[in-house]
């Protein structure tokens, strides 16, 4: 009888010892794990920091005018960021014109109209788009697509638009291939994937009962997207186009190829032109001088300020539908 | 025309436009596939894979590059991927509906969508201004940085898709936490994490931007992590922005590659997660 209930008190503290390495394991997964999840706003913050830390000197000299002025003299150190962020955001606004009609086009299509053994193969090769890595639409603008605009679209658009009196400055002078008008196509073209992506998905939230009924009194595919998808998912479409829009302003391989890399605002889409991105990308290792240099980042600071607004409301946005929808 | 035919028409048109959309898609991504075979088959030839970068008007290969960017991906990824894997665990394990778990999905998320130029910019300002050279460990850092936010995505993802049910069993059981998340949470999901991480060696091996002042470039063949190192981006931007043919045809032949490497990584990454136990 004692024999058993030693057993038991042995058997009892071996438990207990075990119980206790175990508790000590959870503890250390629970704060590893957790260590890490704090380290991704430790990132966030030091690039902010960093960028910060970076762009003052320039910022401190220059004060506002280096948003304001137009002016890129590395020899006289003069530096003024008007001529990028004029680049940066009329190509995206270029962009989201092409894109956001094409995208949704695309989703109505892989929602609405594609037979369901489609789907999933139009789906894919849409997202292969966004898979494409930035560089290889880059030499491909360049050694393609600027060249067949050169010839092409580009004539055209100066012997009609470029008549025009008012619009007709866009689309003055000659057709040079590169320009922001190809930039601002082939970021078009980049963020087809991400917007549509988004809308596909949203549209796939809309509870078919609506659509039904609505199909029910009489109403066709396009007045069922229009009067019930649509007005369901507004936040969520704008939420995507807000990340699209977050992509290609901050694009830069794409556009340093095609942009010409001017530092001058000119009326012209077919004009040369910069962006915050490709600025970046083009002078950044042969700036020498401090004041220089720290022009770049405060460039890069003004970039990731903009982005980090846009991708932030887009983001409240997507929430906010999510919410709504309790998925 | 009365008012139902106009409905009609207002609707077939529409839907045709949808229907050039889709095509207008997926023909640029023909457009560009097509172009690069074109371009770049004539130079795969066992040259670009067995010889150094060129100097203009000699022949050559892009081996270096291909090592640099082989070395630099497999070091983010190693250094990035546990980190994705471990927040997100913690995400979805620990703090599920949290306040402090929505604060950090958010910063990921745009951390996922920041320009990939800016990540360049912090690891200038962090690792190569202080050590005061380029280096290839700087570029590797830049990528890893651009890999946590894809395989905390996923993994979080993926693990919130594991059953509760699974979990309770094993807790009913007295297994402890851990084991629980080890051994049944990360076996229930691993096609997904496995998912997660190829889509971020896809990501970051295009990655140009980030590299441009991190790991610069280098003609010559370089092992040494703490110099800077070429890479398969970088070369196909300085080559194919160059005036000479040969630089360029090697351009080509470089994208190609990348984009075989990235498409095929990404359709593989899809196949996996359809065999995936947990399905969305």
């Amino acid at each position: 009888m004692s024999d058993l209930a030693t057993r038991i008190s042995d058997w009892d503290a071996r438990y207990a010892g075990w119980a206790r390495t175990q508790n000590v394991f959870d503890r250390i997964f629970r704060v590893g794990t957790g260590f890490f999840a704090v380290l991704v706003l430790v990132i966030l913050g030091g690039v902010i920091v960093a960028l910060i830390d970076g762009a003052l000197p320039a910022l401190r000299h220059f004060g506002w005018t280096f948003v304001t002025s137009e002016s890129w003299n590395p020899v006289t150190e003069n530096f003024g960021a008007r001529a990028p962020i004029y680049g940066t955001l009329v190509t995206s606004l270029i962009a989201m014109l092409i894109g956001i009609p094409i995208s949704f086009g695309i989703a109505i299509f892989i929602t609405e109209l594609c037979p369901p053994w489609l789907k999933r193969p139009v789906g894919v090769a849409i997202e292969l788009l966004a898979g494409i890595p930035s560089i290889i639409y880059g030499i491909w603008g360049l050694f393609v697509f600027a060249p067949y605009l050169q010839s092409t679209l580009q004539p055209l658009l100066i012997d009609t638009l470029g008549e025009i009196p008012g619009i007709g400055k866009l689309f003055a002078g000659p057709p040079l291939g590169i320009g922001i008008l190809t930039a601002g196509l082939i970021l078009g073209i980049m963020v087809l994937p991400f917007i549509t992506s988004i809308m596909r998905d949203v549209f796939e939230t809309v509870p078919p009962m609506l659509k039904e009924s609505a199909y029910g009194i009489g109403c066709t595919t396009w007045e069922v997207v229009w009067n019930v998808v649509l007005p369901y998912t507004r936040i969520g479409v704008v939420g995507g186009i807000m990340l699209g829009l977050g992509r290609a302003l901050g694009e830069t391989m794409a556009v340093t190829f095609v942009i010409g890399n001017a530092y001058k605002i000119q009326g012209s889409l077919l004009a040369p032109g910069t962006t915050i991105s490709a600025a970046l990308a083009n002078e950044f290792t042969e700036a020498v001088g401090d004041l220089y240099l720290s022009s770049l980042i405060a460039l890069g600071f003004i970039l990731f300020v903009i982005t980090l607004i846009v991708l932030a409301l887009a983001k409240f946005m997507l929430i906010r539908l999510e919410r709504r929808t309790g998925t | 025309m009365d008012l139902y035919a106009r409905r009609r028409v207002v609707n077939t048109v529409i839907l045709s436009l949808s229907f050039v959309a889709t095509a207008i898609g997926l023909f640029w991504l023909a457009a560009i596939l097509g172009t690069l075979i074109t371009h770049g088959v004539g130079a795969m030839t066992p040259d670009l894979f067995t010889q150094m970068t060129p100097p203009p008007g000699s022949r050559g290969g892009l081996l270096n590059a291909i090592y640099g960017s082989v070395v630099m991906t497999a070091i983010a990824t190693a250094v990035g991927a546990p980190v994705g894997v471990l927040a997100g665990t913690f995400l979805a394990e620990y703090a599920r509906n949290s306040r402090f778990a929505e604060i950090v999905r958010f910063i990921n998320d745009i951390l996922l969508s920041a320009p990939s130029i800016i990540v360049g910019l912090f690891i200038y300002e962090v690792m190569v201004l202080r050590q005061g050279h380029f280096s290839a460990w700087a570029g590797a850092m830049a990528l890893a940085i651009i890999v946590v936010p894809v395989v905390l995505r996923t993994t979080e993802n993926m693990l919130s898709l594991v059953p509760g049910g699974l979990r309770e069993a094993a807790a009913a059981l007295g297994t402890p936490q851990w084991r629980v998340i080890t051994e049944i949470s990360y076996r229930a999901a691993l096609q997904g994490l496995v998912t997660g991480v190829m889509l971020a060696v896809a990501r970051v091996s295009g990655e140009t931007a980030p590299l441009l002042f991190t790991a610069l470039n280098n003609q010559f063949w370089n092992t040494n992590l703490d110099g800077p190192m070429a890479n398969l981006p970088v070369v196909i931007f300085q080559f194919s922005m160059s005036p000479y043919a040969d630089w360029q045809t090697l351009a080509w032949g470089g994208a190609l590659l990348i984009t075989v490497v990235v498409l095929v990584l990404n359709i593989a990454a899809r196949v996996i997660a359809s065999w995936s136990t947990v399905k969305q």
